[in-house]
């Protein structure tokens, strides 16, 4: 038997962290044990209460100037030592890039495993988490569990659903940790000019592939769009190889789960496949029967984008009015 | 004045370094001067020749990149698996093998680099419990000098703390390094934890998800996309720096290349030969299952006479599904 006890959840992104504490819950509640939170940052205490009201048991509050940015070494010893010092069975880390190379040295520190991206999560007979994941290119689920303690799992934006908050009881705990200092140096940021959040929030998303000609294209796409109140996507090669976009969805990209998504002149390959699996609905537009993204559709159109697109915008346009 | 001594002696075996050029433009021309200005040499009246004076060199880093150590994993291709029509199982023992897309950027980054600054060597370092040479030979024949490759049967099922702590003994044993590159992720497991264990321990500075590079006085600076902001970091060398796709576009290896690459070296160690203990090695983390993911899609298609009558029909269809509201 191991002596580490207890869930603790950490990301530097807000809403990923209420969403992990939503999920930590579930499975504190199942082990019997605590549900712990690690808010770092720069002026944040204002936040721990509320993370009590979203459901933490207890806050590890570490308020310092020096944690402002995320700085991998600064935010690794901070995370360290409350994982020395707490001995926590489960870590919940947040799987940004940050979140996600943050795991990763603070598993190796630890000389634990850590199981990355997982979109399911549970419990086993033995009280050992099990995490699944998407593996070989979007073709297979693993599902994949621990020999070794804590057990750290890295969780992606949007694959669990935040409590609704409501006052309970918690304790707030303001810790003094020593931090390292950082061994690389942040020249400039600047916010991405899409927020690329949007997509992955959108009720309706209308995406395009190889299909499109010409960038300028893309309108067809839009003017469905405004019709829908949708965001618009695109596969990788658009951004990859022909530069027109800088972001895509899918596998290594994106990763949506609209209540509808439209699928224009794309193949379906399984990588774009892997982001799109959640779309409640998926219609294929592809003027190749063949085309793979007719087995993963619930509505299928073969035909000429250029053709259907227009047609089917005013078609929405007539009956919705 | 000690160090004008000495400026002049690095000078003088440079020039020695360059003698041909400067024969060959003696041959054909006379008298000739020669000019050291900031950070070039430049012989004769015209300023015919130019070359980085090896002084500012020693101010500007270049030289002192001498190796690049790329992480090369032999991953199963899974463009080309296939599923067994009866059990459902995915068939990943049978399916053919090559070299880690993202991993086959930092190889060609490695290569660009060496060909912006010269001098590099670039060593490739694989673990892998099958025999890795064919998959390698490709990575030498792109650019590659010479190849590392760990591989035994206690590698098998390795997660992805054992494969940093093999490779950060592998790395150990070649000694010297300036830069580490690997791909961000891998083609067939995704992990992308590698890079970040690696850095970790050997102890050494890291960017990961690097879409650009570039290398000056000493450092390293990338620049990537968070999932809100662009960022660039700036490292002192050695660093390890993980790439994605977009940074740039494997070359292509021509026959010359590949039959160049046969007299490359591949160096093949096992665990024994780097020392390391079996319990160092043991699973972190054991996958139980690998199941096909279940789609269950109703695949309706939707068919008429002409354009209006199918975008009418799916029109109808979706907002039936009250998704679209009126
Ligand atoms: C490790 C890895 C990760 C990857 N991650 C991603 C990812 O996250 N997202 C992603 O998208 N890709 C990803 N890819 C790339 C992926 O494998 C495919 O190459 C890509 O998704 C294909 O894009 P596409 O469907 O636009 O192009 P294609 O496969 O070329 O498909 C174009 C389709 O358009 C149809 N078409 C052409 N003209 C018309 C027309 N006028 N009207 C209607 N249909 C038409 C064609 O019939 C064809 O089916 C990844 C690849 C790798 C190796």
């Amino acid at each position: 038997m191991s002596e580490n006890r207890g869930v603790l959840v950490f990301s530097e992104e807000y809403d990923l962290m209420l969403e992990m504490i939503g999920k930590g819950r579930e499975i504190a509640k199942e082990l019997q044990t605590e549900l712990a939170v690690a808010l770092v940052g720069s002026n944040v205490q204002k936040k721990a209460s509320e993370l009590i009201k979203y459901g933490a048991d207890k806050v590890f509050l570490v308020d310092n100037p020096a944690l402002e940015r995320f700085q991998a070494e600064r935010y690794l010893s901070v995370l360290h030592n409350l994982a020395v010092d707490y001995k926590p069975d489960i870590l919940l880390i947040g799987s940004t890039k940050n979140g996600k190379a943050l795991a990763a040295r603070l598993a190796t520190r630890l000389e634990t495993g850590c199981i990355p991206d997982c979109t399911r999560l549970s419990v086993d007979k033995k009280g050992r988490l099990i995490g699944e994941r998407i593996t070989y290119g979007g073709n297979a689920i693993a599902r994949v569990t621990f020999r070794s303690r804590p057990q750290i799992v890295t969780i992606p934006a949007k694959v669990f659903e935040k409590l609704e908050p409501r006052d309970r009881n918690g304790e707030i705990t303001k810790l003094d940790v020593k931090i390292e200092d950082p061994q690389t140096e942040i020249v400039e940021t600047k916010p991405l000019e899409t927020s690329s959040r949007n997509i992955e929030e959108a009720e309706i998303v209308v995406s395009c592939g190889r299909g499109l000609e010409k960038k300028d294209d893309k309108i067809l796409l839009e003017r469905l769009a405004e019709i829908l109140n949708a965001q618009v996507g695109n596969t990788r090669p658009l951004a990859e190889d022909r530069k027109w976009f800088t972001e895509w969805v899918g596998l290594s990209g994106h990763k949506v789960k609209p209540k509808l998504y439209i699928a224009c002149g794309l193949s379906g390959i399984i990588q774009h496949v892997a982001g799109i699996r959640d779309s409640k609905i998926i219609v294929a537009i592809n003027s190749d029967p063949e085309a793979p993204i007719f087995e993963v559709a619930d509505y299928g159109v073969v035909g000429d984008l250029y053709d259907i697109l227009p047609a089917l915008t005013e078609a929405l346009r007539k009956q919705l009015s | 004045m000690e160090n004008a001594k000495k400026d002049r002696r690095t000078l003088c075996g440079h020039l020695r370094l360059n003698c041909l050029k400067i024969c060959r433009y003696f041959i054909s021309k006379r008298p000739f001067v020669i000019i050291v200005h900031q950070d070039k040499i430049f012989i004769g009246n015209n300023y015919n020749f130019a070359f980085p004076s090896p002084l500012a060199q020693n101010q500007k880093e270049v030289a002192d990149l001498k190796t690049i150590i790329v992480c090369l994993k032999q991953a199963v291709d899974v463009s080309q698996l296939k599923i067994d029509p009866t059990t459902g199982q995915l068939l990943t023992a049978s399916a053919p093998k090559k070299i880690s897309d993202f991993d086959k950027n930092a190889l060609e980054e490695a290569i660009r680099i060496k060909e912006r600054i010269g001098a590099a060597e670039i060593y490739t370092v694989t673990v892998s419990s099958e025999d890795a040479k064919p998959v390698l030979r490709e990575a030498l024949a792109i650019g590659a000098d010479k190849a590392y490759l760990v591989n035994d049967q206690s590698l098998q099922n390795v997660d992805t703390w054992a494969t940093a702590y093999v490779l950060a003994e592998t790395i150990k044993k070649i000694g010297k390094f300036d830069l580490i590159l690997c791909g961000e992720t891998s083609l067939d497991s995704f992990s992308g934890l590698v890079g970040s264990r690696l850095a970790e321990l050997l102890n050494l500075p890291q960017i990961n998800s690097a879409r650009k590079i570039s290398i000056e006085n000493g450092n390293v600076t990338a620049e990537r996309t968070l999932e809100s902001a662009y960022e660039t970091l700036k490292s002192k060398m050695p660093a390890l720096i993980t790439v994605t796709r977009e940074i740039n576009q494997p070359r292509i290896p021509s026959l010359m290349m590949i039959m160049k690459a046969s007299r490359k070296e591949i160096v093949t160690w096992t665990t024994t030969d780097l020392n390391i203990q079996k319990e160092k090695i043991d699973e972190k983390v054991e996958v139980t299952e690998v199941l096909a993911p279940k789609t269950k899609r109703k695949k309706i298609m939707i068919t008429g006479e002409n354009t209006e009558e199918i975008a009418g029909k799916l029109a109808k269809a979706l907002i039936q599904e009250g998704i679209i509201r009126r």
